[in-house]
């Protein structure tokens, strides 16, 4: 077993483990943490089979960005797991039917018989200065510009429409809003007015010296 | 429109940063005031309130004559005075106690005082590590006193003309 | 060197075995250094600003105080780590683990000198920036597992915040990778050669600012510290941390810090380059300086002035600091963008060649 294979074995058990402990564990919190846990092994697979760019843009976006995203929703939600399973015994045979369908339907699509050598081809060895970015950039620029660029639309559409459903402007006798552009333009000059006036000085009082003796 | 241009000269410019940056930058280099306390001291004043004395006159006489006017004074009551009759008649304190923990150094014994018998010093470098050594008896407050007698009376002199 | 030493060992060991020697010797050899600047920035950063709020700063521990980081170290290991009674344990120890791992694997990619570098990889930029957006797990994890409002306040904040800044720090390095045309750090040093005109500080001047603001918020330093803001949650996402759980937090920030300095300095001030290429006396007079060298300097001139911001500028406000996040330095960014495409096009200075 080369060095490559068993950092391979590794990842794979990690990512599977890491799978199952994900659908199976009660907290939610702690299967979000076991889904990045998986997101990272199943990187570090990519990484191995040389899409690097892939793996990496994997981490940055699903594990740096979209996780912890999730992780925001979860940690705040308060879920009560009681009532959450309360009809789990009901809808026991129907969700087995469902499942022994999806994996069906998903032994059709990604059966053995679509993998192996016969069917994907032996990887081709590259140099070391090939750079796959470069590779799927060309692909990604010239080939698939069209999906590409729709794609992206697609993705502004959504955010332009999550926040307009979100937005909401409440009148300023409800809520008052700060004007933080009105507050970083604020002068000093405007708020604060310099006066100039003679100072008063207190005089000493002279002791009645002829008094005292 | 120059305001506008000039607000925005002034946003990326970042002219306040730096404005800020190059007042703590001169200050880096500027002599530090900081007093490195065991090896340097500040000055103190003559009228400074630290340990507790009780003085006793140029022939050795003590000075206090138990009116105990210091421990109906004190604020926080620290000190405990007994009192008896001495062999020639003349009224003496038996047991002058100022409890150290008690004490807020106010300095107000010292002003009721009409002898000038109880003053605090400039002394402030003491510590106690348990209870008992905090109750400063009447021997040790004089032992004290007389330990730093020249300081105390160079002080009082000072501030005589104001008292 | 560790590749001799690779074929080396592996006359007379398991091929895996060497490489893992080789593997363990070389990250000895590049996280040990970093601790150690990592003790000492601690000491710098209480120097500097003890000196610019006009006092001394720590002068007890040995000559000039110069062992006060060891005193701290020792301090921090023999005391007590507590676990709050309602907390989740695995998790609570975990998370300063998810702290320090990233900060101390980005280091994998940095090249040190011209092939000085561990792991010399195409995507070096981009990896980068991947295992550095995992240090958000270590917030968000130790104010989740201290079950404790503080503790949870400061890591919604503080991964909100570096989320927001990440995208903004990701763009400028697009525009790096723009005008370098690689991933790969030691070509982009490489390709800032000849003189000072050649860095990229100068195209990219404002993606430079961007990205060093974005680094400070990325580490969480002032003015950008709402993650700890002690005035309103005490010590935020670390106030149930003790020890060396609460030291490997600091080690973990500090590490970070120093990262962001050599990620600086390599894609805009040249890295290991000396700033006299090109000038004709300059040049023969400052040559016996090795790359290292002008690295570490140009380094330790950025964190001084990580340290110098800390001990001029208030903290932001959160809403303003979301503000500048987003309305300003990611515009910003995207502009520069398109202003790099256009220099490109137009083949516009010596940065296109």
């Amino acid at each position: 077993m080369t060095f490559e294979l068993f950092i391979f074995y590794l990842l794979a058990a990690i990512a599977s483990i890491s799978g199952v402990m994900m659908i199976t564990i009660k907290d939610p919190v702690k299967a979000a943490l076991w889904l990045v846990l998986a997101f990272i092994a199943t990187a570090g697979v990519w990484i191995t089979a040389q899409a690097e760019f892939l793996g990496l843009v994997l981490i940055l976006v699903y594990v740096g960005a979209v996780m912890v995203l999730f992780l925001f929703v979860v940690m705040m939600l308060d879920i009560n797991l009681a009532i959450l399973k309360e009809g789990f015994t009901q809808y026991l045979p129907i969700g087995t039917m469902v499942v022994l369908a999806i994996s069906a339907m998903m032994y059709l699509v990604l059966g053995p018989e679509r993998f192996g050598l016969e069917a994907t081809g032996a990887p081709v060895v590259h140099s070391a200065d090939y750079s796959n970015t470069k590779a799927i950039g060309i692909q990604l620029y010239t080939f698939h510009v069209y999906a590409f660029i729709l794609a992206a639309v697609l993705l502004l559409i959504g955010i332009v429409a999550a926040i307009a459903l979100t937005l909401r402007r409440r009148p300023t006798t409800e809520v008052r809003y700060q004007n933080i552009d009105k507050q970083v333009k604020t002068q000093a000059s405007e708020r604060l007015k310099m006066i100039k006036m003679t100072p008063v000085i207190e005089e000493p009082i002279k002791p009645k010296e002829e008094e005292e003796k | 429109m120059g305001k506008f241009l000039k607000h925005q000269i002034k946003t990326w410019g970042l002219t306040e940063l730096f404005k800020g940056l190059s007042v703590t930058g001169r200050y880096f280099f500027k002599k530090k005031i900081t007093v490195r306390y065991p090896e340097e001291k500040t000055p103190i004043s003559p009228r400074f309130r630290g340990h507790h004395a009780l003085r006793r006159y140029e022939n050795g006489e003590e000075r206090c004559i138990a009116c105990k006017l210091c421990e109906a004074v004190c604020p926080a009551n620290a000190i405990t005075i007994e009192s008896e009759e001495r062999d020639d008649g003349s009224r003496r304190t038996t047991q002058y106690d100022i409890d150290m923990f008690k004490c807020i150094y106010c300095g107000f014994c010292e002003e009721a005082c009409p002898v000038d018998a109880i003053v605090e010093t400039r002394v402030f470098e003491y510590e106690f590590h348990e209870r008992g050594p905090n109750i400063q008896t009447k021997d040790k407050l004089l032992a004290f006193g007389d330990k730093h007698e020249a300081q105390i009376a160079a002080d009082r002199a000072v501030d005589a003309k104001y008292r | 060197m560790f590749d001799a030493l690779q074929a080396f060992l592996s006359t007379f060991l398991f091929d895996w075995l060497a490489i893992l020697i080789t593997l363990i010797l070389q990250t000895v050899a590049v996280v040990l250094p970093i601790m150690l600047v990592v003790a000492w920035l601690t000491y710098a950063e209480r120097k500097v600003i003890g000196f610019m709020q006009v006092r001394m700063g720590p002068n007890r521990v040995g000559p000039l105080g110069l062992l006060q980081p060891i005193a701290d170290a020792l301090k921090l290991m023999t005391k007590e780590v507590i676990f709050p009674d309602q907390s989740n344990k695995y998790l609570f120890i975990i998370a300063p683990i998810l702290a320090l791992a990233p900060a101390v694997a980005a280091w994998a990619v940095i090249p040190f000198a011209d092939g000085m570098v561990v792991a010399d990889i195409n995507a070096g930029l981009l990896y980068v920036l991947a295992v550095t957006s995992i240090i958000v797990y270590g917030t968000i994890v130790a104010g989740w597992a201290s079950n404790s409002k503080y503790a949870f306040l400061g890591a919604l904040r503080g991964s909100a915040q570096k989320i927001s800044y990440e995208i903004a720090m990701g763009f400028a390095l697009v525009t790096v990778l723009m005008i370098a045309g690689s991933m790969n750090l030691t070509d982009i040093v490489n390709a800032q050669q000849g003189g000072m005109l050649n860095w990229y500080l100068l195209p990219l001047l404002p993606m430079f600012f961007v990205y060093f603001v974005s680094g400070l918020a990325e580490t969480n330093r002032t003015p950008f510290d709402v993650i700890e803001g002690e005035a309103e949650i005490v010590a935020g996402f670390h106030v149930d941390y003790s020890g060396m759980t609460f030291g490997v937090f600091m080690l973990a920030e500090y590490a970070m810090m120093i990262l962001i300095s050599f990620m600086t300095a390599i894609m805009f001030l040249g890295g290991w380059l000396s700033p006299f290429e090109g000038i004709p006396l300059l040049e023969s007079m400052f040559a016996w300086v090795p790359q290292l060298g002008w690295l570490a300097f140009k380094v330790s001139l950025l964190l001084f002035v990580f340290l110098w911001l800390r001990a001029t500028f208030p903290r932001y406000r959160y809403d303003q600091l979301m503000r500048l996040g987003w309305k300003v330095l990611i515009p910003l960014t995207i502009l520069w963008v398109f202003v790099v495409g256009a220099m490109k096009y137009f083949s516009f200075g010596p940065w296109f060649n």
